[in-house]
């Protein structure tokens, strides 16, 4: 592709997100909420929550504004009382353990911590037989 | 030399092929809704602009099966699903659509350049019924049944293949 056909390319593209980016954010997007013992749970709770729009980030990192609509729903829900647990709970209802970044044993997770144990349970066994046998 | 100083690394060449092989399979980005199977949790959203009538949930609970579709103005792979809609209408579906982010005026020039597949327009400007069903973007189209539950979801643009799929899930919903 030639360099305007490439540029008109990416304009054609550029464009519609501009658009949705023209609409103003959620009122608490980046509005912190007034009590700061809520906004310290609430920012907590963003930090480990991922944005599904740009995977590797969290939703506390990330300018999409669907992960600006989340921060809205998590500040919302925990000036209303709502606990981070139960906000973390809602959303892996509906999205999966993939929405959480914060580690759960689970039915699928269980060997994630049980291996590292095992490992270490192997190891502590081979050191003491070595060292058993030398003295 | 004992065969079993070969262990470690047999162990480590397994586990270096296995980190090797699931690195080069395709990864879905897809993230399926947890929702599906449940029943549409309860809102209320204004018209997405003039003289077309808002979503509630209890639209959905009138007995007759329908297509749910999520979509913006500013999506572009909404311009491409725009036809299959066109045709699902054509087929007997009956579509609600839910406008995320968008203005009164882009929608009305949406729908008069690519055609207006809809029954009833909500205005979801929060992305609240969108997380509260598990939708992770625009479009997704989901089939609730005549009580108002879930009972399959579409993730991205209708292609022309999945127009038939579309029609049987309502049907199965009916």
């Amino acid at each position: 592709m030639t360099r305007p056909a490439l540029a008109a390319f990416c304009l054609a593209f550029a464009m519609p997100l501009a658009a949705q980016q023209t609409m103003p954010p959620a009122p608490f997007a980046y509005r912190q909420l007034e009590d700061p013992a809520q906004e310290a749970a609430a920012q907590e709770l963003m930090e480990t929550l991922r944005c599904l729009k740009c995977q590797s980030q969290s939703i506390a990192d990330s300018d999409a504004p669907m992960a600006g609509d989340m921060r809205h729903q998590v500040r919302i829900r925990v000036a209303a009382g709502e606990s981070p647990d139960e906000i973390r709970s809602w959303l892996i209802q509906r999205y999966g353990d993939y929405v959480s970044y914060k580690p759960a044993v689970s039915a699928t997770t269980w060997p994630l911590f049980a291996i590292p144990l095992l490992l270490i349970a192997v190891a502590g066994a081979i050191l003491l037989r070595r060292f058993r046998k030398r003295a | 030399m004992s065969w079993r100083l070969w262990v470690p690394l047999f162990a480590f060449a397994a586990f270096v092929g296995l980190a090797a092989y699931q690195l080069t399979q395709p990864k879905d980005d897809f993230v399926q809704s947890g929702m599906v199977g449940q029943p549409l949790p309860y809102f209320d959203l204004p018209p997405a602009m003039d003289g077309v009538e808002g979503v509630k949930s209890g639209t959905f609970a009138d007995g007759e099966p329908r297509l749910l579709n999520i979509w913006a103005s500013w999506c572009l792979p909404c311009i491409a699903e725009a036809p299959q809609l066109e045709s699902l209408e054509q087929q007997g579906a009956k579509i609600v659509g839910i406008a995320i982010r968008d203005r009164p005026e882009d929608v009305a020039g949406f729908l008069a350049q690519h055609g207006n597949p809809y029954t009833h327009i909500g205005r979801d400007d929060l992305s609240e019924v969108q997380l509260a069903i598990g939708s992770s973007g625009v479009p997704e189209t989901f089939v609730i049944d005549g009580q108002g539950v879930i009972r399959y979801q579409h993730i991205g643009d209708i292609r022309a293949r999945d127009v038939p799929i579309l029609l049987d899930e309502l049907e199965k919903a009916r």
